[in-house]
This record gives C-alpha cells, sequence and structure tokens, in this order.
C-alpha cells in the first residue's frame, strides 16, 4: 500500500504563492477579505511562511517555506478528536469528516503545525464564482475543521482512471493542485514507500528535513533545505 | 431525633425562607432573568452568524468559554468534595455549611458542561461524542467523569436533604407533591436513621475519588496535548488544588450573602468564617507553590519554545492578567488570611472575592498564552473576547445564581436535622471522643 508524501525543496521555493492560489480554487476555499484577514481568520490549506532566519546576525536572511498538512503518520490531531471526524486512513492520509465534527477544535489546538482552519462563519463566494466550484470537493459548513487534504479526491478520479484501463497508477499521476502548479518545480509528490519514485529518491538526500521531526509525529513533507 | 414532628422550636428560622417567598425574592430573580435574557439573546446571535461574533481567531480557538469550563468545575468542588471530608473527619463545625457547599457543586455543572457546548462550533452536534465516541480524547475522559460525578453529587446532596424535605412535606401546603417525592417516605424511625447515615458516609467516600478525577481529566485536556507549558505532568494536581481553592472561596462568599439575607447569623458563625479561611490560607501556599515549580522548571529548561510564552507572562501581553493573578491568589489572601485579628466574616469575604478573580485569571492565563505562541514561525496571535463571550459569561453567573437561589426557596438552605442532631448527639459525642483520647488513670 502506497504512503503518499511530499518533498519540498526550499532552494527552489521563489515564494511566488502559486500554491497557495492553486489549492484555494481546487478545494473550494472561500475567498480571503480585508475583514477576515484583519480578523486573522482567513482559511488556507497552504501558506508560504515567511521569517527572519538567524535573526540579527551575519547569516541573517528571509526564510520562505510552503506549509500543508504534513499528513504525519503519527498525528496529535487524530487522538485527541472526540468523535473520530479526524482520521489516518490506511495510506496515511489525514482526513476530516466535515458532518461529523462537533466544532470543538480539540485537533487544532494540538496540531504543533498549526495547519488546521476553523469555519468561523458559513463560507461565502461571489455569484460568479459559485458556478466555478470544484464538484469532487465537497464545501464546509460554519463551524467546523477543516486541513489540507492532499487533495485525495484526485487519488480517487486517477485511481478510478487507471483502473478503467486496466493498469496500475504511475508515480507522479497523482499530484495535488499545488504540486502540479508550481512553477519552480520545488515540490514533487508520490509515494514514500516506493524505491523508484522521485520523493523517495529527494528523500534520501542530506539536505533532506521534516519539520519539528523531535516531536515524533513523522510527517510525510520532507523539506530540502537550503544550499545558499 | 425524632423524625418531622411539626415543632422546630428554635430552628423555625431555618423554614422561614422557604414558606415565604418575599419582595427582595423576586426582585433578585427580576435581575438575574434580565441578565439571563441579554445572554439569551447574545447567544441566538452566537447561533446564527457562528462563532465569528467571538474573538477567537486563527491559532487562538480557545478562549473565555473554555476558560469558563475549567473555572465553574473548579468551583463545584466546593461542595461534594469538602463537604466530604468534613463529614469523614467528623469535623463537628460542618454541620450548618454543608448543604450550602452541596448546591453550589450540583448547580454550576450545568454552566461548566454549559460553556463547552457554548463553545462547540456545532452545537447540535454535540451528541455526537456518543454516537461516534472515541475512547482515547480526553474530551470524552471528561465526558464520562463530569456526567458520573454530576450523577454522584447529585445523590449526595439528595440524601441529607431526605429528612428536611420530610419536614416541608408535612408542613408546607403547597407543593407538597414535591416533597414528597424528595422525602422518599421518610419517617424518621431509627431504622431508616441507620440506613440514612450509612448511605451517606458510603456516598461522601464514593464522591472523594470521583471529584479528584474530575478536575485531574479536566487539567489532562491541556496536559495531554504537546503544547508548551499544556504538556506538563503538574497539572492533574495543579488543577485538583486550584479547584478546592476557588471551591472553598464560593462557600464563604455564599454563606455570607446566605446569613445576610435569611438572618442567619446565629447558624453561619464567625468560626466557620475562620476555620474555611485556614483551609483557604493553606490552599493559597499550595498554589503559591505549584505556580513557582511550573514556572521555574520551564524557566530553567529554556526551551525556545517555551520561552516564548514564560516571557509573554512575566513581562509581555499576559504580564498584567498574570501579576493581577498572583495578587490576587496569593499576596492579598495570605495578607488577610495569616492573621486571626483579620480573619473574620468580611475580612475572609474580601479574600474570598479576591481569589475567585485570581482563579478565574489563571485559568485564562493557561488556556490562551499557549494559543497565542503557536511553535511555527507563523505571525503571532492575539485574542480579545467579544461582547458576545462576555454577555454570556454574564449570562451564566446570573443563571448560577439564579438556581442557588430558587433551591434556597425551595429548600432549607442550613440542614435542620443535622444542626439538631449536632446539638442532641454531636455535643456528647464529641465530649466522649476528647475523653476517649485521655489517659483513664
Amino acid at each position: 500500500m502506497p504512503r503518499w508524501g511530499m518533498v519540498i525543496d526550499l532552494d527552489r521555493c521563489t515564494g511566488c504563492r502559486g500554491c497557495v492560489v492553486a489549492c484555494k480554487a481546487e478545494n473550494n476555499i472561500p475567498l480571503s477579505s480585508p475583514k477576515l484577514a484583519e480578523e486573522n481568520r482567513v482559511i488556507s490549506w497552504m501558506t508560504v511562511m515567511s521569517f527572519r532566519g538567524g535573526e540579527g546576525k551575519p547569516e541573517e536572511r528571509l526564510e520562505l517555506m510552503p506549509r500543508p498538512c504534513m499528513q504525519c503518520d503519527k498525528p496529535p490531531c487524530v487522538k485527541v478528536c472526540p468523535v473520530g471526524a479526524t482520521y489516518r486512513d490506511p495510506e496515511g492520509l489525514v482526513a476530516q469528516i466535515y458532518h461529523r465534527c462537533i466544532g470543538c477544535r480539540y485537533c487544532a489546538n494540538n496540531c504543533p503545525y498549526t495547519v488546521k482552519s476553523f469555519n468561523y462563519y458559513t463560507p461565502e463566494w461571489p455569484t460568479e464564482l459559485e458556478a466555478c466550484l470544484n464538484p469532487s470537493v465537497t464545501p464546509r459548513m460554519k463551524g467546523v475543521i477543516e486541513k489540507c487534504t492532499f487533495c485525495h479526491h484526485r487519488l480517487q478520479e486517477k485511481r478510478e482512471e487507471a483502473r478503467a484501463e486496466g493498469r496500475p497508477l504511475a508515480d507522479g499521476e497523482y499530484v495535488p493542485a499545488c504540486v502540479e502548479i508550481c512553477q519552480a518545480r520545488a515540490m514533487s509528490f508520490g509515494d514514500l514507500d516506493d524505491p523508484n519514485s522521485e520523493v523517495s529518491r529527494l528523500g534520501k538526500s542530506s539536505r533532506a528535513q521534516r519539520l519539528l521531526e523531535d516531536l515524533g509525529t513523522e510527517p510525510k513533507v520532507v523539506y530540502l533545505t537550503r544550499e545558499v | 431525633m425524632s423524625g418531622h414532628d411539626s415543632g422546630l422550636g428554635r430552628d423555625e428560622i431555618l423554614l422561614e425562607p422557604v414558606l415565604v417567598w418575599g419582595k427582595g425574592f423576586w426582585r433578585t430573580v427580576a435581575v438575574l432573568l434580565l441578565v439571563i435574557g441579554w445572554a439569551l439573546f447574545a447567544w441566538s446571535h452566537q447561533l446564527r452568524t457562528g462563532l465569528g461574533v467571538t474573538g477567537l481567531n486563527g491559532p487562538v480557538v480557545w478562549g473565555f468559554y473554555i476558560t469558563n469550563f475549567v473555572f465553574f468545575i473548579g468551583i463545584s468542588h466546593a461542595g461534594t468534595l469538602i463537604s466530604a471530608i468534613l463529614r469523614l473527619c467528623r469535623a463537628e463545625w460542618r454541620r450548618s455549611i454543608t448543604r450550602a457547599a452541596e448546591v453550589i457543586t450540583v448547580m454550576v455543572i450545568f454552566f461548566g458542561v454549559g460553556n463547552v457546548l457554548l463553545d462547540l462550533g456545532r452545537p447540535e452536534r454535540a451528541l455526537n461524542v456518543i454516537f461516534h465516541a472515541r475512547l482515547n480524547s480526553p474530551l470524552l475522559w471528561d465526558v464520562i467523569s463530569i456526567s458520573t460525578y454530576l450523577t454522584g453529587s447529585t445523590i449526595y446532596l439528595w440524601l441529607p436533604l431526605i429528612p428536611d424535605a420530610a419536614i416541608l412535606r408535612d408542613r408546607c401546603p403547597r407543593r407538597r407533591w414535591f416533597y414528597r417525592i424528595i422525602a422518599a417516605g421518610w419517617e424518621g424511625t431509627p431504622r431508616q436513621h441507620k440506613i440514612l447515615d450509612r448511605s451517606i458516609s458510603i456516598m461522601a467516600i464514593i464522591v472523594l475519588p470521583i471529584a479528584i478525577s474530575v478536575h485531574t481529566v479536566v487539567s489532562w485536556v491541556f496536559a495531554m496535548t504537546i503544547q508548551p507549558f499544556w504538556h506538563s505532568t503538574i497539572f492533574g494536581i495543579f488543577f485538583v488544588a486550584g479547584a478546592i481553592f476557588s471551591g472553598i472561596a464560593a462557600i464563604i462568599i455564599a454563606m455570607a450573602i446566605i446569613r445576610k439575607a435569611y438572618k442567619l447569623e446565629d447558624y453561619l458563625r464567625p468560626v466557620h468564617f475562620n476555620y474555611l479561611g485556614m483551609l483557604m490560607l493553606v490552599m493559597s501556599l499550595f498554589w503559591a507553590y505549584f505556580i513557582v515549580s511550573e514556572h521555574l522548571t520551564a524557566y530553567y529548561g529554556a526551551e525556545p519554545a517555551h520561552m516564548a510564552i514564560f516571557w509573554e507572562k512575566m513581562t509581555g501581553r499576559f504580564a498584567f492578567p498574570f501579576w493581577l493573578m498572583v495578587v490576587t491568589n496569593f499576596v492579598i489572601p495570605v495578607a488577610i488570611l495569616s492573621r486571626a485579628k483579620t480573619r473574620t466574616v468580611l475580612g475572609t469575604v474580601i479574600a474570598s472575592i479576591s481569589v475567585e478573580i485570581g482563579m478565574w485569571l489563571e485559568r485564562f492565563t493557561i488556556v490562551v498564552p499557549t494559543l497565542v505562541n503557536p511553535r511555527l514561525p507563523y505571525p503571532r496571535g492575539a485574542y480579545l473576547p467579544s461582547w458576545v463571550e462576555i454577555s454570556l459569561m454574564g449570562g451564566c453567573f446570573a443563571g448560577f445564581i439564579l438556581c442557588y437561589v430558587l433551591f434556597t426557596k425551595l429548600f432549607p438552605i442550613v440542614s435542620i436535622w443535622e444542626v439538631r442532631e449536632g446539638r442532641e448527639v454531636g455535643v456528647r459525642e464529641t465530649t466522649e471522643r476528647v475523653a476517649s483520647y485521655l489517659p483513664t488513670a
């Protein structure tokens, strides 16, 4: 069984935020607004964190880090959910059941990567955009938690296609929207357990690192640190 | 100690609030209903719009509601725990205060649980915690321990109420059907007395571990996470101690109001305030010990994620609530309660109000500073409660007070039969007990 994972090369990331926009369009994430931004309630499954590394030292510089859900193999959010509305599926994807979520936000508290977003309001789109919603993705309702799913609706679609054609799913066939859009080719996606996949090859690099690894969450997003 | 002869003699005054519902009572009810009405309006606004009407945001997903939940459940340790300890220790001075304490427990639990419901994004799905229960979540442990506690402390409140309900059944023409149910066929026979004494002792023993488990589990909601300053083994005992601390303060305040409003100065005497004040002093010192341990270990270890929160509390945005908490939980109560001269009714009441403010601030400075400082270099959060959260907090306090006042109008708030038992049996038993400590020769 595959174990889906992502590799993000920080040397290549230009901080263009194409991934953020692609993710919003793909996953029916409501548009942000100045009001939401001011309230700090913008929903974004993919965020490009920018912060100063090595502040006050000669090596000080601006760091950019795209941050999707880490899809932990030992997800702290799943442990604390009282109703099983967030769970880890057999292929390692951490998923949400929006119609079961009671909105207690305990999972959001226990996520060390702060990737969970809460629907403080009923999501709304301009009328013109409502016709453009992605039919493969459930829109959320007010009062529930949501987060990056590694676009797992795409996995279902690609797997159906492959099955119809009677062939196995090829490496790089199923990729999330953020990976597909990345102009700098900073992101790759695939089966971490397949020794021939691009992600498992890149994952062997001496630059490979995972975020807050010492917490034992075993994230499946691998970062290649900057060389220069 | 005959069960229900109609003449209560000098204890007649204890029935008065039940038999006469005066103007003062209705005025109090009216004011409380106004506050509750406003809170209901705020709540309906929140239900329609979503939690966007609160001050919660980005990383700060818990705020006033969860603070109030922990605070109210803490207060609930007033009754059952303290009254059970005093009963088991045969502390004779407990007799006129146990019921006032036990009622706090039962009433306040509803508002503790209520705050969790206010906090839910989808309150109509709350029963999913039963239909889709996942035992691995500390929130579910809470559901189990709090409902057990509510059941246990309701029984523990009801048992000592039986003989007094029988008095009302025989004396009060109104609501007789109601008192008949509560009195459960009490006739005051020696056999019934024996069974009642037995049952109360057994319940006192049962509710003790349940009460301790409740606040431990509440603390585990935080401690089981991997968030800095929450993930701490000290939390269980720290929360239990804090709960007893704020619980004692709640009893003192309630007693002071009751003795004034119902002219029960002869039953709730300065000695009761003095003894409870000493208990509260001990808890204040414990509290200081815990707060120093918690912060010193974090400071000495100096992990960056911990230090961000540490400095936020010491000198940063939460310095005001933090240091106000130290003053109200430690400086003021210790200054007042460590001297016999100031351990008066007024002195203990001032200390208690101070402790309630301090313990609420303690819950607040546990919940929020951790959330505004997430581990990743994410933009820091901020939190200010909205008018909705403040209104609902006011509504919860008003609702609790209303429930309490109604109880005092339905039942004698000082246990009549236990006071009489103290006069008729307690004095003799205590004399004999003290005599038995001494050498016979």
